[in-house]
Parts: structure tokens; sequence; C-alpha cells
């Protein structure tokens, strides 16, 4: 399965990055040699007793197999504090009285 | 009381050693001398009172994507470049709480990806046993910290063999515990079903106290498992000896494939019969998925990083890009100048395997071989192998700048990603040197089995002596 630059461009634009178009080319390379080197994964079997859902889960998260309970536990739902000394809009880049200033969409502007 | 000070200042003057900066060796990318003193001086406080603590006074390094109050937490990373966290990592409060103190945060590949410690934004970091050759990585800066002697214990984190590699890169104890063992609550998120925090040290010993200290179930992590912590290991003495009698100990075949390096696979030669000599019995075993394990995990974590890494985008934290025109240049722009060419590439890679037409063929797929890779430790460990001994590394470190193509890269975590993939504890520890780079020996055990791990591992250690650094 080979990844076109025209696939690299709308990765990308998925991913919000930006490439150069000097970038594109070498990124495009780099990915398909990459990618070549999963596709021995499409000759095992895997269509008998692993489902990804569910075991790949489990083995995810070996508590679940090993300890006690049959699953990741869940705390109580009661309200703790939160161990944080600033609050989000101080460690943004732009605020203003306790919000965080992004700039504006350019949809709005079009509407 | 006296001590605890002087030794936090002892290893915080070497922390600040400029030959440990960016124009030496690259390991160390932030101190806070004042910070770390008045640390000290509440533990000597405590310590003076008759508190409990497993770790007085004793130094530590962390790794730059775990949360701490008084120095940045930055990933290696321009995109969070200053960035100080609000809250601390439960490992670090844990470590504290056991007399630790932080007296430097340590050089990595950026978020954690890459296995050289080449990829960080800061430059790359030298190898104290050789400085032209790599440390390994990600976690490179801290095993080069406890290597250069800077502290005894470092903390890194695990993904792919990130503790592991480095530590048998530069010649000291790595450990990846049993996913789930340790709190990743102020870890920076990479592929969340396979991150763990790791310790690196001198000595198994230190290394297993390390580990236990910070074990045990946190309400913040939900992967965190609420499990008994093993109580702290037996003194060194109690491990030499035939100390592995009744002790089955599996060598897997597909782990000492042809093309294994010549001295590393001399080494392990050696080390297995040590372990016989102690009293283990050594069989043969079989993990026939290995060889998938790479792809698996490339494609596994660049999926899962794609999805963490999508809250950088100069919204909330970091430097945001200021010469754009509206909110989606905005993102575009922070995250294309913030990261660097690895990160991009795994983002990319990650953004596929997950895209419309291509989940099943790639990240479906690659969660089913990995099941089968856990199955076949389940199968192993469930015929009454009680360990495994493998070789870290299929090579002893590179070259800085040897390895220019990034599948090449990849497979030198060839035998360390199928803990990762299976959750199962690993430990890597030295086990000889050849023309004078380390060589280090790994073993594997069930989940939550990390004291048979450590008693291995001592084993090995108290048995090889001086021999592991020879």
């Amino acid at each position: 399965m080979a990844v076109t630059e025209t696939d690299i461009r709308k990765i990308a634009d998925l991913a919000r990055l930006s490439l150069g178009d000097e970038e594109v080319p070498a990124m495009t390379a780099q990915l398909n040699s990459i990618l070549a080197h999963m596709d021995v994964l499409t000759r095992v079997d895997t269509a008998s007793g692993t489902e990804a859902g569910s075991d790949a889960i489990t083995s995810a998260i070996a508590l679940a197999r090993d300890v006690k309970s049959a699953g990741a536990p869940l705390r109580g739902d009661a309200v703790a504090p939160f161990p944080m000394n600033a609050t989000a809009p101080m460690l943004a880049p732009d605020s203003e009285d306790g919000f965080i200033l992004v700039p504006r969409l350019s949809t709005h502007e079009d509407v | 009381m006296r001590n605890i000070i002087d030794m936090t200042n002892d290893a915080a003057v070497r922390a600040a050693d400029p030959q440990f900066g960016r124009d030496g060796l690259n390991i160390v990318v932030a101190t806070n001398h004042e910070s770390s003193l008045a640390n000290a001086e509440r533990v000597a406080l405590a310590y003076g009172r008759g508190d409990a603590m497993s770790l007085p006074g004793m130094a530590i390094a962390v790794k730059d994507n775990i949360a701490t109050l008084d120095m940045p937490t930055t990933c290696g990373s321009r995109i969070l470049s200053g960035y100080v966290s609000p809250y601390e990592a439960t490992a670090i409060t844990r470590l504290r709480a056991q007399g630790a103190v932080v007296v430097a945060k340590t050089n990595m590949d950026e978020f954690a990806m890459g296995s050289s410690t080449e990829t960080s934004a800061y430059g790359p970091t030298r190898n104290p046993v050789d400085p032209a050759r790599s440390p390994g990585g990600s976690s490179g800066g801290s095993a080069a910290a406890v290597a250069a002697g800077i502290t005894e214990i470092a903390l890194g984190s695990e993904t792919g063999g990130s503790v592991r590699q480095p530590a048998a890169f530069c010649g000291v104890v790595g450990v990846k515990p049993t996913y789930g063992r340790i709190s990743r609550f102020g870890l920076v998120a990479f592929g969340s079903s396979l991150d763990q925090i790791g310790v690196f040290a001198r000595s198994v010993r230190n290394a297993a106290i390390a580990t236990y200290a910070m074990a045990g179930g946190d309400l913040n992590d939900s992967t965190c498992a609420d499990v008994p912590v093993p109580t702290t290991p037996e003194p060194v003495e109690a491990y030499r000896g035939r100390t592995l009698d009744g002790v089955t100990i599996g060598i897997p075949t597909e782990y000492f494939p042809p093309s294994l390096d010549a001295d590393v696979r001399a080494r392990c030669d050696v080390a297995i019969e040590v372990l016989r000599g102690l009293g283990a019995k050594i069989v043969d075993v079989s993990l026939p998925h290995t060889e998938l394990a790479i792809p698996v995990y490339y494609i596994i974590a660049p999926a899962e990083a794609s999805s963490n890494l999508a809250r950088f985008d100069g919204v909330r934290y970091g430097p945001r890009a200021a010469d754009v025109s509206d909110l989606r240049e905005m993102y575009q722009a922070t995250r294309s100048r913030g990261f660097g060419a690895e990160v991009k590439r795994r983002i990319l890679i990650g953004t596929y395997v997950l895209s419309h037409g291509y989940y099943d063929a790639y990240y479906k797929k690659a969660q089913s071989v990995r099941a089968l890779i856990t199955r076949d430790f389940d199968a192993v460990f469930a015929s009454g192998v009680d360990a495994l001994f493998t070789p870290t590394t299929p090579t002893p470190a590179f070259k800085i700048g040897a390895v220019t193509d990034p599948y090449e890269m990849y497979m030198s975590d060839i035998f360390t990603v199928t803990a990762n993939l299976s959750g199962i504890p690993a430990i890597s520890l030295p086990i000889g040197r050849v023309g004078g780079l380390p060589i280090g020996g790994q073993i594997m055990t069930r989940h939550f089995d990390e004291p048979r791990m450590f008693h291995v591992a001592a084993a090995l250690e108290a048995a090889l002596g001086g021999e592991a650094h020879a």
C-alpha cells in the first residue's frame, strides 16, 4: 500500500502539520520505506481468536488478567481536589480575565 | 542529618558541572540547586524525627518528560520550551516521601521518540563510556547520569525499551516494571497502552528499592494497578551461593539469531553458564512471533502518539506561533515549528494507520498480532518457566550519527519492545564489556513478578561481580 505525495499532504493536514513543498517527497519516501516493513503483518493468520478489541486491551492493561478484579478499577464517584498549583489560563500563552485567548476562527469571518 | 544535605549538595554541584551540560556530554537540561537543597533540608528534618525512609538523601535525576514542580518539563521539545508543570508526577511525590531529592532533569529523545537521544531539541547526549557513541535512548540522559556518577538513581520512561536499551549501552541497571505497576500521573503521554516509568541504578538492589518506592495504586491513574507492593529486597549477601536452585530460566531462540553481534552472544553465553552455576535449570524455549514485534510496535505506538500529541497546539501551554491569521493556521504553524522531524514522522504514520480505509489493515491487524506475541509469553510461562534471559540489544552502543535510516534505528529495540507489547516486567543489567563497551543482559518474568525478576538479576549481578564491568 504505497503512499503518494497527495496522501502525505492530506495526512499532514489531518494532523495539523504543514509540510513545506521540499519536505513532501522525502517524507513520502520515508513513510513508504517504513510501511513496507509493516506489510509482513498481512501474512499472519489472525482470523482465529485474536479479536483486537478484546484481547489487545486485556494484554495492554495487564491488571485485568492477573489481578483480583476483572477489569480496570474505577474510583468512587467522589469529588477530589486536583493537585494543581496553577490554573490553566496561567499556563496558556495568552489569557484575559481567566479565559484563554486564541486567534479567531476564519470561518466566523466568512459567515 | 547534615549528611543528607551534604549528599544533595554534592550531587547538585555535579549536576550543574559544565562537563555534563550542553557543551559537554549534554546529559543535564535543568537544575535547581536552591530547591534541591530546600528539599534536602525537609528530608533531613523528617529523617531526624525518625520517619521511616527507604532512600534518605538519595539524589535522583529525572527524565525531562516526568512532571516536577521546581524544574521545567519540556520532553526535549521546542513545543514545550520553558514549560513548568503545575502538578507533580505521583512517582516523584512517592520518591520524595522516601527521602529522595531531585537534582536534575535529563536529556531525552523528543517526546521519547528515538533510540539514541539524538532527536532532542537540546542536541544529542554523549555516552560517558565513550563520548563518540550514543548513550541509547530515549532515556539516554538518565542512563548517562547514572553512568557518569551524577546520581546513583535516575528515572526514565519506557514505551518500547527506552530504559533498558540505554541502560545496556551505558553499563548500568535499567528496569521496566509491569504495565500498571507504577502510576503514570505526571508522565507526558506517548503510547498510552505501552508507557511505563522506569528506573536506572548502579545496582539491582537500588533499582528494586526505587521501583517499589514508586509502586502501588493511584486514583489519578486508572491504569495503575492497586496490587500489593513487594517489600524492599533482601541484602546483597542473600544472592550469593546457589540461590537459583529450583528456578527455571528459558532461553528464547528467537533472541539469538545468526545475525546477533558475536560479542553480545559471547557475553550472554557466559551469563547463561553463570545462571546454571547458581543452580538454575536452563531450557530452550520459543517465542515464535518475536520477529513481528517491531512492525506491530511501530504501528501501535505512532497511532497512540498521534492522538496523544494532538494536545500540543499552542492553545494551553508552550510557545505559540504569533504571525498567523486564524486558529487553524496557529495550530499548524505552532506544531510544525515546535515538533522535530522524528516526531512529525511518527505523527504522520499514526494519523495514516488510523485513517479511514487503513485502520483495519494496519491498526486492527497490529493489535491482533500483539495478542499473539502476548500469548507466546503466556505459553512459555505456563510451561513452568519462571524467567527468560536474553540480550538487551543486538549490538553495543553505536556511534552518534551512525544510524540514519529510521527503520534501522527502530530495529535496535527488537529485543525490548516485546515486554512493552505484552506488559510484562523486564530488567537489563551489565553482563560484561567488549572493547570497553558495555553489554546488557535482559531478564523478563510474568506480570507483576518483579520479585522473581529482581531475585534472578541480583543473583546474576552478585555472581558476575567485577566481571559485569570488565
